[in-house]
């Protein structure tokens, strides 16, 4: 019998995957190699808009080495489709959303640098480079546009003809004569215009894919750094290569990150799988940084314009949004979705804000696609509503924690339908306010400020409560919003017949660490001892079929199936022992491991019924089926809804503009926490995302569509001395709705994080008179700001 | 045309041809097939591909594999015998990893750390890692891992 406080639910148990990371055994995408395989070099526009007039490939085939260049035409005539989108928007008035066709090799324009046009298919990495350095690309250079406002501009060049005024789509949410009237009768209005800055996903691991064919069985195997290599399969049978999925394995192995860029289906995965067959060996392709800066979709780059009504007592009456959103130069696969129904849902906050009305267009612009980067929506909503709260606050005079509060919704107030569509089901946001202040030592802040003040440095306090609709999703839900797919889970429970037992799961794990959690809540479940548990995910030949991880719903949804599918099993296993124990169904117990018949001390253990299960001498055949080997699909009812509040103190030197994360507190409320170590290790890093949102990182492009941030020495990464300790700590009201009572907690760090930090810098140079910064707040930013109001400082 | 090399690596003496231009991370990956090294930049600023060479913390990725003839070179695949080295443990015992990927480089920077301080402070450690990404933790579980690596190897526990 296992001890379920050292390794069940709750246990801070290490991780049982690490030895194999530790020891450079672990088998990411690159680390395969195939016998003959060819090594993949692309072609990439280097022009942001272009007409492809020709393409010369004789002196490129000529080249030691190379065995083949293909190009787009060749793609199109073998009738291969374009990349898809998953989510219809259906705008203003029943429009649709303008969804222009993306061919994996560009063949006729170029609209963003790095647009792929052709493959150079060598024996060696150095012979494709050599290769692709002798394919003539005869470009006519279109103007380009890369910025929203660019691309709306009366007259602006078109990304794509067929698309009037670069518009993907103009959708709205909300109760918009509801906001009209309550503006009208407000006592305040605080009014605030912001950017969330564009950001480059930057897992480590960059973007790889090697495809095979088999000519004997038509079969194909393709590796690939994904999220979800169900969705890959399905994507690329089903919409671009045309092919019966049962001829087609997709294996994400070890993936070194993904962060949401790894979900979507990209041009190369189709490309290497075509070519595999195209030239009859396998072809690998392997991205250099350079081209994961200009392919992997990058994340947010919104413009918004927001106003805040209140009443005289500081009650939020409504709020109104307008938001440009960038989508790059194609729809990637969920793009559609990220400014929109991961976002305008998510614009009542922790709050009663009781009238909510938002208007989003989705632009078209010669950048690369933009996609879903770890929070996709929700970082951007939670950005808006707790900057402008706060900046409430400072208006009224209320204190940012008292102001927050008397708009909570409280938590009698449960289940409580938001006015933008959603239902929370749970959540006590006081609880961790109280605590995150407690934690943060709130009280003691004047006297830090003094402390700084007096070397010379500004102290500044931000708070941001935040709230998540994680566990994605109520298929019935995601559908009725355009979602082409359902957003359930698999998985899949097989004892071998001595006792051991194999999970397969739809969800992946690119370093959640699942093959401990999941072991854990199978452990937990079914009694099992920890190390007899095999955690499998990733392999389309093994798995059953599952939508793979992104937004926060692997152990809500992925962990809940197994739940159910444990549930099964317990039922089959309490049938088998009602008849090796000779006892009616009903009376069979089971609990820690144990199936026992009620009331006596007749006991057989979860092992002897799995053996027994695989040699089933007497089973009665017309009621009990032999093996031990059970599935669920679990369909969420509801999303879930993380909460949580984080406050951050920066330091601010007012003579180099460099501001300094020295405190940092976060209490989530993640509802059941499964091994509180991974948990904690999932903020820490979501928070250092956010932090780099907030202080570091941008993505830049020149006007022409140049992207000047294409490297780590022109992209600044959060490194080891830009973060802090944290202050750490959970509260607990468990989902309603999934068997775990599990919320969620990938993404919570990297959405609740930035505005805590940016309302501390400004809380930092509100005594010199900054009252508006932008991310990244760099030093040059902040110094900037400080030099720019300096005249009206010294006016006042 | 191939040049011969004559190298040691994680400890045993390997004579190989090698062309000129490859990098000593894709000769260790892809000739000698020690793959726990890992190519994440192509500008020699995530550090996952660092390896040893003569004791010496290298970026894998900045070498050639021919200025690596006559040395000793240790891959993440050296370290240990059998099993984890102290300082590999302490990166499970402290949770200082998630994906893996940045993990060889992490240890293999770890160690160049103790090398130069048997004790580092909290700041030497933030320092001695200023060329390695992460994306995943945050860095803070691999500053303490770090730390009691260092801890371990001086013969205290993890």
């Amino acid at each position: 019998m296992t001890d379920a406080t050292k390794t069940g639910i709750g246990a801070r148990l290490t991780r049982l995957e690490d030895k194999r990371f530790l020891m450079g055994r672990g088998r990411y995408t690159d680390d395969i190699s195939r016998p003959g395989q060819l090594y993949a070099h692309f072609i990439r526009s280097p022009y942001a808009s272009a007409r492809i007039k020709g393409i010369a490939v004789d002196r490129a085939a000529a080249v030691p080495g190379v065995v083949a260049v293909l190009t787009g035409a060749q793609m199109a005539a073998d009738g291969v489709g374009g990349l898809p989108c998953g989510w219809l928007v259906t705008g203003k008035g029943g429009v649709a959303m303008k969804e222009p066709p993306h061919p994996p090799l560009a063949y006729e324009r170029v609209r963003y640098v790095g647009d792929a046009i052709a493959v150079v298919l060598a024996e060696s990495r150095d012979a494709a480079k050599d290769g692709a350095e002798a394919v003539d690309v005869d470009f006519e250079e279109l103007p380009a546009v890369a910025a929203i406002a660019a691309a709306l501009a009366n007259g602006a060049p078109l990304v794509h003809d067929d698309v009037p005024g670069n518009l993907c789509y103009d959708w709205d949410l909300g109760d918009k004569a509801a906001v009209d009237a309550a503006f009208a009768k407000a006592a305040h209005v605080t009014r605030l215009g912001l950017v969330n800055n564009r950001l480059i996903p930057n897992a480590i691991e960059p973007r790889a894919a090697l495809a095979e064919y088999d000519a004997v069985t038509d079969g194909y195997t393709l590796y690939t750094s994904s999220q979800n290599p169900h969705v890959i399969r399905l994507l690329i049978c089903a919409f671009v290569l045309h092919l019966p999925e049962h001829k087609v394995r997709v294996v994400a192995p070890d993936v070194g990150g993904g962060f949401g860029s790894k979900i979507f289906h990209y041009a190369e995965e189709a490309v290497v799988t075509w070519a595999a067959r195209k030239v009859g060996r396998p072809v690998k392709w392997t991205a250099e940084r350079s081209e994961s800066f200009l392919t992997d979709a990058h994340g947010r780059d919104h413009v918004t314009e927001a106003e805040l009504a209140l009443d005289g007592n500081g009650r939020f009456l409504a709020l109104r949004v307008k938001t440009l959103a960038n989508m790059g130069a194609y729809l990637s696969t969920f793009a559609s979705s990220v400014p929109t129904y991961l976002y305008a849902t998510l614009l009542a906050g922790q709050y009663t804000t009781p009238a909510i009305y938002c208007e989003v267009k989705a632009v078209f612009t010669n950048t690369t696609p933009v996609d879903a980067y770890r929070g996709a929506g929700r970082p951007e909503a939670t950005y808006l509503v707790e900057r402008i709260v706060e900046k409430s606050a400072r208006e009224l005079g209320i204190d940012r924690a008292e102001l927050r509060r008397r708009n909570f919704i409280k938590p009698d107030q449960f289940p409580y339908q938001t006015p933008v569509a959603l239902t929370y089901d749970t959540g006590n946001y006081e609880a961790h306010l109280d605590r995150a202040l407690e934690l943060a030592d709130y009280r003691g802040f004047a006297q830090r400020r003094q402390d700084s003040e007096r070397r010379g440095k500004r102290r500044g306090i931000g708070m941001s409560c935040y709230i998540e609709a994680c566990g994605l999703a109520p298929s019935a839900v995601a559908g009725a919003l355009g979602a082409r797919a359902g957003l359930y889970e698999a998985a899949e429970i097989r004892f071998n017949p001595t006792g051991s037992v194999t999970v397969f799961t739809g969800s992946h794990s690119h370093g959640q660490g699942h093959e401990t959690t999941f072991a854990q809540v199978v452990s937990d479940r079914l009694g099992v001892p920890i190390d007899s548990i095999e955690i499998v995910h990733g392999d389309t030949g093994r798995i059953p079929f599952g939508m793979g991880t992104y937004g926060s719903r692997s152990l809500a949804v992925g962990g809940s199936a197994i739940v159910r599918a444990a549930d099964k099993i317990v039922a089959k296993g309490k049938k088998i022992a009602a008849h090796l124990m000779e006892a009616a169904d009903d009376d069979i117990e089971f609990s820690h491991g144990q199936f026992r018949v009620a009331g006596t001390d007749k006991v057989l253990p979860m092992a002897a019924i799995a053996f027994q299960a695989y040699v089933p001498h007497n089973f009665p055949h017309d009621k009990l089926e032999p093996g031990l080997d059970e599935s669920a699909f679990y369909d969420p009812a509801n999303f879930t809804f993380p909460s949580g509040t984080y406050i951050c103190e920066v330091e601010v030197d007012p003579d180099t503009g460099a501001a300094t994360v020295d405190r940092f507190t976060a209490v989530d409320d993640f509802g059941t926490i499964v091994n509180p170590m991974i948990v904690e290790g999932q903020v820490e890093g979501g928070i250092a995302q956010g932090i780099g949102q907030a202080l570091v990182e941008g993505c830049v492009y020149s006007a022409d569509g140049q992207l000047v941030t294409g490297t780590f020495m022109d992209y600044a990464m959060p490194r080891a001395d830009h973060i802090p300790n944290y202050r750490f700590d959970f509260t607990k009201t468990p989902c309603t709705h999934n068997p775990l009572g599990a919320k969620g907690c990938g993404e919570a760090g990297a959405i609740g994080s930035p505005p805590a930090v940016i309302n501390a810098v400004l809380d930092a140079l509100a005594p010199l008179g900054v009252d508006d910064i932008a991310m990244p707040a760099t030093p040059l930013a902040v110094w900037q700001a400080i030099q720019a109001a300096r005249p009206a400082k010294a006016a006042e | 045309m191939p040049v011969p090399l004559t190298l040691t690596i994680n400890g045993r003496q390997t004579t190989v041809a090698v062309e000129p231009r490859t990098l000593l991370v894709h000769f260790l990956r892809e000739q000698l097939g020690l793959t726990g090294t890992h190519v994440g930049c192509d500008t020699s600023q995530c550090g996952a591909c660092v390896v040893h060479v003569d004791g010496r913390s290298v970026k894998s990725c900045t070498m050639l594999a021919v200025q690596a003839d006559g040395s000793a070179v240790t891959t993440i695949e050296g370290l240990g015998d059998g099993d984890l080295h102290p300082m590999q443990r302490a990166f499970n015992q402290h949770h200082g990893l998630q994906c893996g990927f940045c993990t060889p480089g992490m240890v293999m920077s770890g160690l160049d750390i103790v090398a130069r301080h048997a004790a580092p402070s909290e700041d030497d450690i933030r320092d001695g890692l200023e060329g390695n990404f992460c994306r995943c933790t945050g860095y803070t579980n691999i500053i303490k891992s770090v730390h009691a690596g260092a801890q371990a190897m001086r013969g205290g526990q993890p």
